[in-house]
C-alpha cells in the first residue's frame, strides 16, 4: 500500500518544478510557439538568471533585486543572442542559438573566479522578501505558483495584444508582414528579449529551490526538455505549455515509483537514462503524429 | 610566446589534421543529406557513437579482429541510417524544416539515452597493448595509431568522392542535389536516392566514431561534440558541398587546435562554435558553397 500522505513532500516537489517549467516552457512559447524563432540555447538563459541571482544574492543583494538583475541580464543575452540572429533562415537560427548555449556553457565552465566552475556554488539561501524567507517547501511553492501565473497573465495579455499578433504574423508569413510595413526584426528581438527575460526569472527561482547550482543543469538536454513542453503542450499556446510542464514533469515519475518498488534494477540504476529516452521518444511520436500539440492552434498550418 | 608557439606549431598542426579527418567525415553526412533535402541530420555525432559502440562490441565482446568491428560498425550504422530516415524524417518529407530538425534532435537523445542503458555511462576502450611510441616528423610526434586515422580519414573521403563522381547511382545524387524534381522526370528514384545517401554518411561517421575510439574512450556522449563540430564544418566549407565538408572539417580541426594554445584549455569546445556563428553571420555561403546562400539567409 502506498501511504499518500507520506508522500506529500514528493509531490510538492513535483509541483514545485512544474511552477519552475511552467515559466520556462511558456517563456519558450512566446519565442518559438509564437514568433516562429526556433531556440534551442533556451538553457543558457536559464542558467544565466540563476548565477546572476545566486551571485548578487551571495554579495549581499536582496533576492528581489537579484531576481530583476536575472531578469534583466538574461533578456540582454537574449538580444545579445538574436540580434546577429535575425537574418538566419529557420534551422540555422536554432544551429546559432545552439552555439550561443554552448558557449554559454563553456563561460560558466571556464570562468571559475566567478562561477566556481564545475565545482558548482552550494549553500545557497532560500528567497528572503522583506523578512520573510520562504524556508518550507510549502511556502517556497506558494512563491512559484505565484510568479508563474504573473508570468502566464502578462504574456497572455502580450500575445493577445496587437503586438501578439504581428508576431503570429511573422511566424507565418514573415515576407507578408514585412510587406504590411511591420518592422520584423524589431517585433522577433522583443520575442528573444521578453522570452529570455522570464527565463531568467526561472533561473532565479530554481537556484534558490535546490541551493546549489553547476553549469550540468544548464545544458542542451534541458533546452530540448523545454522545447518538449512547448512542442507538446502546443506551439502558440500558453495554456499548453502548463499542461506540457505537467506532462514533462509528471511523465517519468511512475517509472521511478516502478523501479523503487520492484527488482528491476536497469530501471533502478538507469533511470536517469529512461526518462530522457521517454522524453525523447514522445518528443518524436508529438511531432510526427501531433504536430499541433494538446492545445496547439490547430489552423492550416504546415 | 611566439617563438614557443612556433617550436610547437608542427605538432598543433598534426594534432589539428587528425581531429580534422575525422569531423570531414562526419561533415560529409550533413552536407550530402543537406544538399538533396534541406534539412540538418543532427543525429550524424550519435551514429559516429553507435559505430564506436559497435566495433566495441564486435571487438570486445565477440573477440572478433579489429577489421570486422569496422566493417561490423560500418554496416550497422549504414543501416541504422536509413532506419532513422524510414522513421523520423520519411513521414515530414513535406512538412516545415524544422519539424525534422527536431525529431533529428529527439533521435540524438534517444540514441544517446538507448546506448547508456545498455552499456552504461562508464567509459570503455578497445585499444590495448602498451602505449605507442611516437615518431618525429618534421618536428611533430605522431603514433602509429594516427598514421592510420589520417591515413584512413584520407582512403574514405577520395573513395566517397571518387563514387560520387563517377559511378552511376554517385550521379543520380547529384542530379537529386541540384533539383530534385528535374531528377525524377528523368526517371531517378529520388527515395533510393535518399537511402543510398543516409547509408553513405552513416557509414562515413560509423568510420569517423571507430577512428575516434581508437585514441580516446568511449562513451554515450562521445558523438555529441564531434556531431556539432563536424556540422560547423559543413557550414564553413560551403553546406551543399562535398569538397566543402572536407576542407571545413580540416578547418575546423586546425582552428582548433591552433587556437588552444592561445587560450586557456576549457575553450577548446567553444572555438568551434564561434566559428559557426561567425561564418553564419558574415559568409553564410561558406568558403566553397556558393548557391546555397537563400538556404541560410533570407
Amino acid at each position: 500500500m502506498i501511504d499518500l500522505l507520506g508522500m506529500w513532500p514528493y509531490f510538492l516537489h513535483l509541483l514545485i518544478y512544474i511552477g519552475i517549467y511552467a515559466i520556462l516552457g511558456m517563456s519558450l512559447n512566446l519565442i518559438t510557439g509564437y514568433t516562429g524563432l526556433l531556440n534551442l540555447g533556451h538553457a543558457a538563459f536559464w542558467g544565466i538568471g540563476a548565477y546572476t541571482s545566486v551571485l548578487l544574492v551571495l554579495a549581499g543583494i536582496p533576492w528581489l533585486l537579484a531576481l530583476v538583475a536575472s531578469a534583466v541580464l538574461a533578456g540582454l543575452a537574449g538580444l545579445l543572442i538574436g540580434f546577429p540572429s535575425l537574418n538566419l533562415r529557420g534551422d540555422y537560427f536554432a544551429v546559432a542559438t545552439l552555439g550561443f548555449g554552448e558557449i554559454i556553457r563553456s563561460i560558466l565552465i571556464n570562468w571559475s573566479e566567478v562561477t566556481r566552475g564545475p565545482l558548482g556554488i552550494p549553500g545557497i539561501p532560500r528567497p528572503e522578501v522583506m523578512g520573510f524567507v520562504f524556508e518550507s517547501n510549502e511556502a517556497f511553492l506558494a512563491l512559484v505558483l505565484a510568479l508563474a501565473f504573473l508570468t502566464y497573465v502578462f504574456l497572455r495579455r502580450l500575445t493577445r495584444s496587437s503586438f501578439g499578433r504581428v508576431l503570429r504574423a511573422i511566424r507565418e508569413d514573415e515576407i507578408a508582414a514585412q510587406a504590411l510595413g511591420k518592422d520584423v526584426n524589431k517585433y522577433k528581438l522583443t520575442a528573444m528579449g521578453i522570452g529570455a527575460g522570464f527565463a531568467g526569472i526561472a533561473g532565479g527561482l530554481f537556484a534558490h529551490y535546490i541551493t546549489f547550482i553547476d553549469p550540468t543543469s544548464f545544458v542542451l538536454n534541458e533546452s530540448v526538455l523545454m522545447l518538449l513542453i512547448v512542442v507538446l503542450g502546443g506551439m502558440g499556446s500558453l495554456e499548453g505549455s502548463l499542461v506540457g510542464a505537467v506532462a514533462l514533469v509528471l511523465l517519468p515519475e511512475p517509472l521511478r515509483l516502478i523501479g523503487a518498488n520492484s527488482d528491476i534494477t536497469w530501471l533502478k540504476t538507469g533511470f536517469a537514462q529512461v526518462r530522457m529516452a521517454v522524453y525523447a521518444l514522445v518528443l518524436l511520436l508529438v511531432i510526427i503524429r501531433l504536430p499541433q500539440g494538446l492545445l496547439g492552434e490547430g489552423r492550416n498550418r504546415k | 610566446m611566439w617563438s614557443e608557439f612556433f617550436a610547437v606549431l608542427p605538432q598543433l598542426l598534426m594534432n589539428g589534421l587528425i581531429a580534422g579527418g575525422i569531423y570531414s567525415l562526419i561533415a560529409i553526412g550533413y552536407t550530402m543529406i543537406y544538399g538533396i533535402l534541406r534539412f540538418i541530420n543532427f543525429a550524424y555525432g550519435e551514429i559516429a557513437m553507435v559505430g564506436a559502440y559497435a566495433a566495441y562490441t564486435a571487438i570486445v565482446w565477440l573477440h572478433w579482429p579489429l577489421w570486422a568491428g569496422v566493417l561490423a560498425a560500418l554496416a550497422v550504422c549504414s543501416l541504422l541510417g536509413v532506419a532513422i530516415d524510414f522513421v523520423a524524417y520519411k513521414p515530414l518529407r513535406k512538412a516545415n524544416r524544422l519539424s525534422s530538425l527536431i525529431t533529428a534532435i529527439a533521435v540524438s537523445l534517444l540514441l544517446q539515452n538507448l546506448v547508456a542503458l545498455f552499456y552504461g555511462n562508464e567509459i570503455k576502450t578497445f585499444r590495448e597493448g602498451p602505449v605507442e611510441q611516437g615518431m618525429n616528423f618534421f618536428g611533430a610526434f605522431i603514433t602509429p595509431t594516427q598514421v592510420t586515422i589520417i591515413a584512413t580519414a584520407f582512403l574514405l573521403m577520395a573513395g566517397l568522392y571518387w563514387f560520387v563522381a563517377k559511378t552511376k547511382l554517385g550521379k543520380a545524387i547529384r542530379a537529386t542535389a541540384d533539383d530534385m524534381e528535374l531528377a525524377k522526370v528523368v526517371g531517378i528514384d529520388s527515395e533510393k536516392v535518399i537511402r543510398t545517401t543516409f547509408a553513405l554518411g552513416s557509414g562515413l561517421a560509423a568510420a569517423a566514431g571507430v577512428l575516434i575510439a581508437l585514441e580516446q574512450n568511449i562513451e554515450p556522449t562521445m558523438g555529441v561534440m564531434p556531431g556539432i563540430k563536424a556540422f560547423t564544418a559543413a557550414v564553413v566549407g560551403g553546406i551543399g558541398s562535398i569538397q566543402g565538408a572536407m576542407l571545413g572539417g580540416m578547418l575546423i580541426g586546425l582552428v582548433e587546435n591552433i587556437g588552444i594554445w592561445f587560450l586557456p584549455s576549457g575553450y577548446k569546445d567553444a572555438i568551434a562554435f564561434v566559428v559557426l556563428i561567425f561564418f553564419l553571420m558574415f559568409k553564410p555561403k561558406g568558403l566553397l558553397g556558393g548557391k546555397l546562400e537563400e538556404d541560410v539567409r533570407k
